[in-house]
């Protein structure tokens, strides 16, 4: 109880700060390396990282005013958000800018940002309260449906807006859930699945065969023991394997063969920055020419420039891949291209250490609440980072295919940078009351 | 706390380490083992540009430029900065071009560039269309001049020595000299300007840019660590002296021939002239090729360098050669005379002489002052029959030694491309030509100049400079220093002195007088300037031409050596006038008057009616004219004739072959 005593300057979380704090620098130093050119001022308000400087100092400000606030108020008025985010977002359906086809984003002047982004916020909070409610038992089938409906809700609707990456980014709560008791099977099966999924499209089909018939087999030496003993386990590894056979060698050649359209496989593969395989090309049947989609077009330029940043990089500035805008969406999605080509892969190592820390710190934050609702919401803070992390740096790199989020405190961009601001800031908050029961 | 020990925290940060690490060994894969995206990003996005240095000037002997750079402009265009609101009424008005080329331009741009980028719209604007766009240039946003270097000619004149510079075609890429140049390069073509190359060219500089995905040059790459700079092209002094050169041009304008002025001390070339000469500007800029055409195909062959590549029998003048190889080998002596009354009678047909009166040949003082065909004729008969060579043949060949040695029948190694060698016939000629049935008799006319002797004028001028300096000369060129240094090794061949001829000083004097008495008692009194000693030759050669297999007699062509002064001799000339007359009508003012105006750096008011009637001359004939269509006429004739034989002999083939078809269609039809 001491620490109640010190003022709260002392009880906030001074590594996540420090970490938010570095990883914003780094992003505008990014941003500054892709567009600075050598005859140009330093200061020039009409570039992106002077704009980038101004919303970081927004969201110092915004952070300061959160800071500012009663703990309380969060969890309090949790639901009243979250009911207040679906209307905007409801809204936005109907009255969104269209914004390369998706309208997702809402204007109100000049100013424009994106509900879909913020929106996690809100549903963070929900989440966190509703799963902090005393009389909320997660072990029951129907409490779990409303938490999930809690966090699908959102997704639904910016799928609505055409904006289908964004809401995958709503999966990662079942990470959360995950944490606060849902079963073991559900996150083993979700992960097959999205491994299945990507091996399925990556991997050769007769190599994929191999692999997975010799992971079984050395499964099934593992388990050799059990395996002798009763016959259930052998017909279940049997059929998880039947499955992904199944799955990969039957079932995916004959959607991609004759239910999938030309434009959907090029789709498909254009995401994952891979060209179509030539079983599925219908282009070489029609004998049209083949051209090259833009995504497909984005992630090699990625590679290009990722790959050529080599070990130690090309140095500050040096960038000739990012600094002459050959990777489209430089400074937003493919953001990441920028640490790789001028600081080669020590530097990306380095940045990929600086997110593991601040998630495992977020993970330790959580972990040391004695409320729920901030445990929870730890919890939700440290997924949301992780899923944009790893997606979108597996998308630059051509593991993932490229959905068009972004990368935390790093991609120019005022919602998303204001959006983990105030994420971070709200956790701080919260943390810096940890000794506090919130409800 | 209980959820201090929820396992699934760990399972959690496992998850995120694991992702984490997969996405990290992803990109050491992709950041050190994948040396192709280095390539790649290279590949895309660094841009190699050129930057040609500024060539070499060339100056004269006194400093003069001949020849430097001048800056001609290229229209750009960004079609995506020029404005919708754009002008183009008055744009084309400018530019003096109706609206449809300029839409077909604008196409053209369009479909070879993306819009963003800079192109090419108009090259090389003349100076009309520069100054007019320039007033109006804020008018047209969108448009841009880009400089351009190209060389500009002092003052027209001396275009057959410097030369010109074009675009290396494919052919020559191929060659090793060009190893290094790449299409569109520019590289000399003929004179000084190929000759020197390497020197006047400089030194490539090569600016590695980054460019963006528009392709527009942008940074330097690294800072520009990388870049090579571009090292200019070097100054070339010449010997030429520009003044005496536009002088002699002057003076042989409306007359075909050729005029080589040489300093006996340096084997410097004061002056080079091949007339007609051309302007040098022409063969510049845009319009390059169809004034090329049109320069080759004028009948009197402007860029024929007759100077050089022309071979002349050098009639009279070569006596002071035969007279001296005469004297050195002992044959005859100074006093050696020789009785003519107007034709040399010892071999069978009478040789004509011009001279009838007794005594002009009584010795070789008054014979050559008079130049006597039937002493010559007989001192050379004398010299290749002595008694001291067992045959003619050796005679013949020791006499071929003796014009070789002075540097005739081989090339001087002038240091302009193209030389011609001409002829000095030796015994194995004279054998293969009368199947080893010849004697002294059958060879006579070479000891005047005549027959088989063939010279370029400026062997004819070297010659004179071997007499000059009694027994030496150095290979005539024209650069005395590049870039400032006169001792680059590229002159070193230069400046070696050729002592060639082992004869005594005495010996060079008599002839030397000889041809003193030429000038002030001899053929070319004419030539006589007051104040200046010269020793000089006149020739008349006599020539014939053939046409479609026809010998037709012309009129002769007029020729003249000197040199000046006597003691220290400054100045070697020698001058062709193509079938003229003689040589002391023609030839022989037109070198006097250039050695005046060399020495003394005027004419005197004297001389003013001869320099006239010299400049106002007219001696091109018509049937020059002839000649050429009539050569031309043959050359496409023959060419006609020789693609018809192609023709047929495919068409006889095709006819062949469907006549095989025919019956092969036949058989199968029968057999149905």
């Amino acid at each position: 109880m001491s620490s109640l005593r010190k003022s709260l300057f002392y009880r906030i979380d001074g590594v996540v700060l420090l970490l938010y704090t570095l990883l914003v620098i780094v992003g505008i130093l990014a941003v500054f390396s892709v567009e600075h050119r050598a005859s140009d001022a330093l200061i020039m308000m009409n570039k992106s990282y002077m704009k980038q400087l101004v919303w970081f100092g927004y969201s110092l400000l915004f952070g300061m005013v959160i800071l500012l606030t009663d703990s309380k108020f969060f969890s309090s008025f949790a639901f009243l958000t979250y009911t207040a985010g679906i209307a905007v977002l409801i809204i936005t359906i109907f009255a969104g800018v269209d914004v390369k086809g998706s309208r997702s984003w809402l204007g109100i002047g000049s100013f424009r940002f994106q509900p879909g982004e913020v929106a996690k916020i809100f549903t963070s909070l929900a989440i966190a309260k509703f799963l902090s409610l005393p009389e909320t038992n997660f072990k029951t089938l129907k409490h779990r449906f409303i938490a999930v409906g809690i966090a699908l809700t959102p997704a639904l609707l910016i799928i609505l807006q055409n904006e289908t990456g964004l809401a995958l980014v709503y999966l990662c709560f079942f990470l959360v859930m995950y944490r606060e008791g849902l079963p073991n099977t559900v996150l083993v099966i979700g992960f097959s699945v999205i491994a299945l999924v990507l091996a399925t499209l990556l991997i050769d089909r007769k190599v994929l065969f191999v692999v997975l018939t010799v992971g079984m087999g050395i499964v099934a030496v593992l388990m050799r023991n059990t395996l002798r003993r009763r016959w259930e386990p052998r017909v279940f590894l049997l059929s998880i394997w039947f499955v992904c056979i199944l799955f990969s060698q039957v079932a995916v050649p004959f959607v991609f063969k004759h239910v999938l359209k030309k434009h959907h496989i090029e789709r498909i593969y254009s995401m994952i920055g891979k060209e179509v395989p030539d079983e599925y090309d219908k282009t070489m049947v029609a004998g049209e020419e083949k051209k090259g989609n833009s995504s497909e077009y984005n992630v090699l330029q990625s590679k290009i420039a990722i790959g050529s940043g080599g070990f130690w990089g090309k140095g500050f500035l040096n960038g000739t891949s990012t600094k002459n805008q050959f990777v489209p969406e430089q400074n937003t999605d493919f953001i990441f291209c920028a640490i790789g080509e001028q600081f080669g892969f020590f530097g990306s190592a380095i940045l990929l250490i600086l997110y593991v820390s601040l998630m495992l710190r977020i993970i330790y934050i959580g972990e040391r609440q004695r409320s729920a609702f901030t445990r929870v919401y730890s919890y939700c803070v440290a997924c949301i980072l992780f899923f944009h992390f790893a997606v979108n740096i597996s998308m630059t790199v051509g593991l993932a295919p490229v959905i068009g989020i972004t990368l935390p405190f790093l991609s120019y961009g005022g919602s998303s940078l204001m959006s983990f601001s105030i994420l971070i800031f709200i956790l701080i908050r919260l943390d810096a009351d940890r000794q506090v029961l919130i409800r | 706390m209980a959820a201090a020990q929820n396992p699934r925290q760990y399972i959690i940060s496992f998850i995120f380490i694991g992702v984490a690490s997969v996405i990290l060994l992803r990109l050491f894969f992709l950041q050190n083992f994948e040396s192709k995206y280095k390539v790649l990003a290279n590949d895309i996005a660094i841009y190699k540009k050129v930057v040609y240095p500024p060539r070499g000037a060339i100056l004269d002997r006194k400093g003069k430029v001949m020849l430097s750079n001048t800056t001609i402009y290229d229209l750009m265009v960004t079609p995506h900065n020029v404005p919708k609101t754009f002008d183009t009424t008055q744009f084309c008005e400018v530019l003096d071009i109706d609206r449809a080329t300029y839409l077909k331009i604008m196409e053209r741009v369009l479909t070879r560039n993306i819009d963003v980028r800079q192109s090419s719209f108009m090259e090389q604007l003349s100076q009309e269309q520069t100054a007019k766009f320039q007033e109006n240039a804020y008018m047209f946003a969108g448009y841009e001049l880009v400089e351009r270097n190209i060389r500009a000619y002092e003052n027209a004149s001396a275009g057959i020595v410097l030369g010109y510079i074009g675009e290396v075609s494919p052919e020559m890429l191929k060659r090793q000299r060009y190893a290094s140049y790449r299409q569109g390069d520019y590289t000399g073509f003929s004179g000084l300007e190929l000759e020197y190359e390497e020197v006047l060219r400089g030194q490539r500089g090569v600016h590695y840019l980054e460019r963006d995905k528009f392709n527009r040059p942008r940074d330097p790459y690294k800072g520009g660590i990388l870049d090579s700079q571009e090292v200019s092209g070097r100054q070339l002094d010449l010997y030429l002296d520009a003044d005496l050169q536009a002088y002699a041009e002057k003076l042989m304008q409306n007359k075909i021939g050729s005029v080589v002025a040489i300093d006996p001390q340096t084997g410097g070339i004061l002056t080079m002239v091949s007339s007609p000469t051309y302007d040098p500007n022409l063969l510049r800029g845009r319009d390059r090729a169809k004034n090329y055409a049109m320069l080759y195909r004028t009948a009197t062959r402007p860029l024929f360098n007759r100077a050089i590549q022309a071979t002349y029998q050098p009639g009279s003048t070569i006596k002071p050669m035969t007279g001296l190889i005469g004297l050195a080998t002992g044959a005859i002596n100074p006093h050696f005379g020789l009785a003519c009354y107007g034709s040399y009678n010892y071999c069978g047909r009478p040789i004509k002489c011009e001279h009838k009166d007794a005594g002009h040949a009584a010795n070789f003082r008054l014979a050559l002052a008079h130049s006597c065909n039937s002493y010559f004729c007989h001192i050379f008969r004398l010299t290749i029959d002595y008694s001291k060579f067992e045959s003619v043949k050796a005679g013949v060949q020791v006499w071929h030694d003796y014009l070789s040695a002075i540097g005739f029948g081989r090339q001087t190694g002038v240091d302009i491309p193209f030389e011609g060698s001409g002829r000095v016939p030796d015994s194995a000629y004279y054998d293969n030509r009368y199947h080893f049935n010849w004697n002294s008799c059958t060879v006579v006319f070479v000891g005047m100049g005549q027959g088989e002797l063939s010279v370029t004028p400026l062997q004819m001028a070297n010659g004179m400079c071997m007499i000059a300096n009694k027994g030496w000369y150095y290979t005539p060129h024209f650069v005395k220093a590049i870039g400032k240094n006169a001792d680059d090794s590229l002159l070193k061949k230069y400046q070696e002195k050729h002592t060639v001829l082992n004869i005594p000083d005495t010996t060079f004097s008599v002839v030397q007088q000889a041809m003193q008495d030429v000038v002030e008692s001899g053929t070319a009194i004419g030539a006589k300037v007051d104040g200046i000693t010269i020793c000089a030759k006149t020739g008349t050669a006599e020539n014939k031409a053939i046409v479609n297999g026809a010998v037709i007699k012309m009129e002769n062509h007029s020729m003249f050596v000197a040199f000046a002064p006597r003691d220290n001799p400054k100045i070697a000339i020698a001058v062709a006038i193509e079938n003229a007359g003689f040589g002391a009508t023609w030839a022989a003012p037109i070198a006097s008057l250039l050695i005046e105006r060399y020495l003394k750096d005027s004419v005197t008011v004297k001389r003013k009616p001869i320099e006239d009637k010299m400049m106002n001359a007219r001696l091109i004939n018509k049937y020059v004219y002839t000649i050429d269509s009539v050569s031309r006429l043959h050359d496409a004739e023959v060419y006609r004739a020789r693609m018809e034989r192609k023709r047929i002999a495919d068409s006889t083939r095709d006819a062949n072959a469907d006549v095989v078809l025919q019956r092969w269609l036949n058989k199968k039809l029968r057999k149905k």
